[in-house]
């Protein structure tokens, strides 16, 4: 699998789409810091980009990547080589390099900023976490999507009407089933539902780590109370984790069974 | 070498292998031939497990190939389209493949002089002709010393000089004692190298013999007609 | 009028008799005084008491005559927790230099460090107050200053700690130039008017850094709250003119930077507020003015909660607060004009510098955020930013003529500095 993986990224990081994403990044971070001066501003502003447009850009290079890479699948299912591994290693492959071009174009930026000497070090770092956390999580669904659709359009529509769902719709039910249930108490509720989403799940935490904290009033400091406690935290994570290891166990279950 | 017993295989209500009883004993060239959908792509995928049967046992050398992929060590596969990820070069990709099947000694050098491709080592795939591409192709599959070969239309795009260069190649292979498993439209390729041919037809095994009890038993004098003699009848 | 100068004339008479009469006493380890109670009995009216450098032990200090009493060298009282320290009783009496320690806690009497009783002319001044219940307190005196005090508390409850400054019946009192700090509230004025509260640093209380109750026609201008546990208050009070402050970090669920609560005919100008989680809280304040006005990051920068007529918003700034404006109902009888709001996305093509299409401050979220206060988890979620944009568009829950008509397209330039 290491094998695959170091191929897929190499190949990966030599394709044009890496450096504009890794470049869009790069440019954000300096505008944000260098035009902007305020670090908990910017870190707000890239709040908004990541919890946004990283699923949606893991989601389309992973169905991109899946389809553009059939003929090096093809390659290598000939080729002694476990199944499991090779798409395992291409998902990798995808959601390592974009993770990284994450992590590197912002990270650079706030680096010569001089966030290592700033308080924000810890709520910067735990943006890029979640980030790369979204940026494994869509990629795996988006290539359990690809596995499961042989039609590119078919694909693309399904992951894009996924990221849809997670990013938006799925906002536009919860807040209407608070209105809805107004009368009742609604914190377990509505704990559960921001856990269950890893889009709004990364909002939260990132949210309850800044200043906005306060903002959320009550519910937040049910919140707070709960994700600040060890067991949230710890809860939180494994969530993620969770939402990273199904859809990659989907795909290895769909890679044995699949036809090429 | 190869024991196939009652292989079953559907995609989605298109029934492609109805039922394939095969054994192919090591050393000589087998041809595969039938019409167009008659399921010969799909057996070879199916030996090299890039398909899943729905039903039957597939064994290679007694033990079967389900759920497992070290027995891909001792296969060389010509993929019919030669579809390579598009920005690696020439030079890259036999590294790869070198690298995902490190126990192996590779023999490329032979070969890339064989088919002169010294001077598009360092070209992306993209920029190939499909005649460039299928030598490239060639190389990949030949450069391993591998028991059983299966090669999926080997001739296609090929150049006279290469396809000369493709039969000396076989027949070579054939002499070290290997099985190799071939597939093709070309028929006066495939009457000229192979030791046996199996006829697939609509799924199932329709003829398996050498030429000659093909001959006889279509009562024409040559292998062409005799094909299309089998055809005929069976669309009869 | 007539009797003020009177009174003027009368005190200049009484001054002049007494700078013949007076004599100063001086009080230290070694002198003939050793303590100032002692001082203060002896003392005949007008006298000066000199307080030297060093600690003394001393409580209940009951000032009946007017007198200068000066701390030099910044001369110890120590309450040692046993109850009141200085209790001042006369017109006249001004107390200066003296840092005050260990006024004893109780939970029927307000001890104070330095209480004024029924007495005019008053001034206290310089002096520093730590481990106290209540700091300086004001009851029934008019005509006094407070000024340039330190007041440092250790309070941690609310229930067992007493406020910085307090005024209860006052008229006609100067606050300013006090440092307040870590008590409940830093100033707390009831039924107290003609109050000048100005130049004073409220910071880190308990509750309020400055309160008012049943208090008209006070003033108070360029004075600091910072940090404070729910900001500043103005309850059930009128003309009140508030000048030049800085409101900054009232941050918590429930603070704000200042609250008004049943207020009316008051005047709001020139000042800063600065990341409270809600800018002004307003509710049942009828007739304000609010000028001049910076709002800068925060939660809400205005939340109006109903029963709100004829205020106007005029020239103001609106800087990156999540938002700008909340409220309750649908009604609106306030007049929003000529603000700056950094998140207006309108142009200006006849370059006036005013923006040819209206601005809505109210979003629809934060209708929804009234209405369910749950729903505030959703913050920033890219839905909301959608429902907030059709909103926008054509208003259908937030009041339709709730806008400001001619938004600005650059902030104001306050002169602060009248």
């Amino acid at each position: 699998m290491l094998k695959i993986l170091k191929y897929s990224f190499f190949d990966l990081m030599r394709s044009r789409w890496s450096y504009v994403y890794f470049l869009f990044y790069l440019l954000l971070g300096i505008v944000l810091l260098f035009l902007n001066n305020d670090l908990s501003k910017a870190v707000i502003t890239l709040m908004n980009v990541i919890i946004i447009l990283v699923p949606l850009i893991g989601t389309i290079f992973g169905v991109m990547y899946y389809y553009n890479s059939k003929e090096f699948t093809e390659l290598l299912l000939a080729q002694p080589v476990k199944r499991s591994s090779i798409f395992l290693g291409q998902y990798l492959g995808v959601a390592l390099s974009l993770s990284m071009s994450l992590i590197i174009g912002l990270g650079l930026p706030f680096v010569f900023y001089g966030i290592f000497n700033s308080g924000a070090i810890w709520d910067f770092s735990l943006l890029l976490v979640t980030g790369a956390f979204l940026t494994l999580i869509f990629t795996a669904l988006a290539f359990v999507i690809a596995l499961a659709n042989e039609n590119k359009i078919k694909g693309f529509g399904y992951a894009i009407l996924l990221w849809l769902f997670m990013a938006v719709i799925y906002d536009g039910i919860f807040l209407m089933s608070l209105v809805y249930f107004e009368e009742y108490p609604l914190d377990t509720f509505s704990l559960v539902a921001t856990m269950l989403n890893p889009v709004d799940l990364s909002r939260v935490l990132i949210l309850l780590k800044l200043d906005i904290s306060a903002l959320l009033g009550y519910t937040g400091a049910v919140f707070q109370k709960f994700f600040g406690t060890n067991f949230g935290f710890i809860l939180s994570s494994l969530l993620l984790v969770i939402w990273v290891a199904v859809p990659t166990f989907f795909i290895q279950h769909m890679a044995k069974r699949k036809d090429f | 070498m190869i024991e196939i017993d009652n292989l079953h295989k559907k995609f989605g209500k298109n029934e492609v292998l109805k039922g394939i009883d095969l054994t192919i004993d090591s050393g000589g060239i087998f041809a595969v031939l039938g019409p167009n959908g008659s399921g010969k792509t799909t057996l070879i995928k199916s030996i090299l497990g890039m398909v899943v049967p729905n039903d039957g046992i597939i064994k290679l050398n007694g033990a079967s190939i389900k759920q497992s992929w070290e027995y891909r060590n001792d296969i060389d596969y010509l993929p019919q389209i030669a579809n390579f990820p598009g920005n690696l070069t020439v030079k890259e990709l036999i590294k790869m493949i070198k690298d995902l099947r490190s126990n192996k000694t590779a023999d490329d050098e032979r070969l890339i002089d064989l088919f002169k491709l010294q001077p598009f080592l360092d070209k992306k795939l993209n920029n190939l002709s499909g005649g460039t591409k299928q030598k490239v192709n060639l190389v990949l599959t030949f450069m391993f010393d591998s028991p059983l070969v299966i090669l999926d239309e080997p001739t296609t795009g090929l150049d006279p000089i290469s396809h000369i260069r493709l039969k000396e190649l076989i027949t070579a292979e054939k002499q070290k004692g290997k099985t190799i498993l071939i597939t093709s439209h070309i028929m006066s390729f495939v009457e000229e190298i192979s030791d046996e041919i199996v006829f697939l037809l609509e799924g199932k095994i329709y003829f398996r013999g050498s030429i000659a009890d093909l001959k006889t038993k279509t009562e024409q004098p040559d292998f062409e007609h005799a094909i299309a003699s089998m055809l005929s009848s069976s669309y009869a | 009028m007539k009797k003020r100068i009177l009174y003027t004339v009368l005190f200049f008479c009484c001054t002049v008799v007494v700078t013949f009469a007076q004599k100063t006493i001086e009080v230290c380890a070694s002198c003939e005084t050793t303590t100032l109670t002692k001082a203060v009995e002896t003392a005949q009216p007008f006298d000066t008491i000199k307080v030297k450098k060093g600690t003394y032990a001393e409580y209940n200090i009951g000032i009946t005559k007017p007198l200068t009493i000066i701390g030099e060298g910044n001369p110890v009282i120590d309450g040692q927790n046993k109850g009141e320290i200085i209790t001042i009783e006369s017109d006249n009496v001004t107390v200066k230099g003296f840092t005050v320690v260990n006024v004893g806690t109780s939970y029927t009497t307000d001890f104070a460090a330095i209480r004024v009783v029924n007495s005019k002319n008053f001034v206290i001044e310089n002096n520093t107050l730590k481990r106290l219940f209540f700091g300086i307190y004001l009851q029934k005196s008019n005509h006094g200053k407070v000024l340039n005090n330190t007041i440092q508390g250790d309070a941690v409850n609310e229930y067992n700690s007493g406020n910085g400054i307090q005024l209860w019946y006052c008229n006609h009192v100067e606050v300013a130039g006090n440092t307040v700090k870590n008590v409940r509230d830093g100033i707390y004025l009831e039924f107290s008017d003609q109050i000048e509260i100005h130049n004073n640093k409220s910071t880190d209380n308990l509750r309020y850094g400055l309160h008012f109750m049943f208090s008209n026609h006070d003033t108070y201008t360029n004075n600091l709250f910072e940090n404070n546990g729910a900001g500043v208050a103005v309850m059930f009070s009128k003309f009140i003119k508030m000048y030049n402050n800085v409101f900054r970090k009232n941050w918590g669920t429930a603070s704000f930077g200042l609250l008004l609560k049943e207020i009316n005919d008051s005047e709001i100008e020139g000042n800063l507020f600065e990341e409270n989680t809600v800018g002004i809280n307003i509710e049942g304040s009828n007739r304000i003015e609010y000028k001049h006005n910076d709002f800068k990051s925060n939660g809400w920068a205005i939340k109006v909660r109903g029963a709100c007529y004829a205020n106007t918003f005029t020239k103001n700034n609106f800087l990156y607060n999540s938002f700008d404006v909340s409220y309750n109902s649908k009604i609106n009888d306030n007049l929003f004009d000529k603000n700056y709001w950094s998140n207006y996305t309108g142009y200006d093509l006849d370059k006036n510098g005013i923006g040819d299409v209206p601005y809505r401050p109210v979003k629809l979220f934060s209708y929804i955020v009234n209405r369910t206060p749950e729903t505030i988890i959703l913050l920033r979620s890219l839905f909301i930013d959608i429902i907030d944009f059709s909103e926008k568009v054509s208003p259908v829950f937030t009041p339709d003529n709730l806008m400001d008509n001619h938004p600005l397209l650059k902030p104001t330039d306050h002169d602060r500095n009248r």
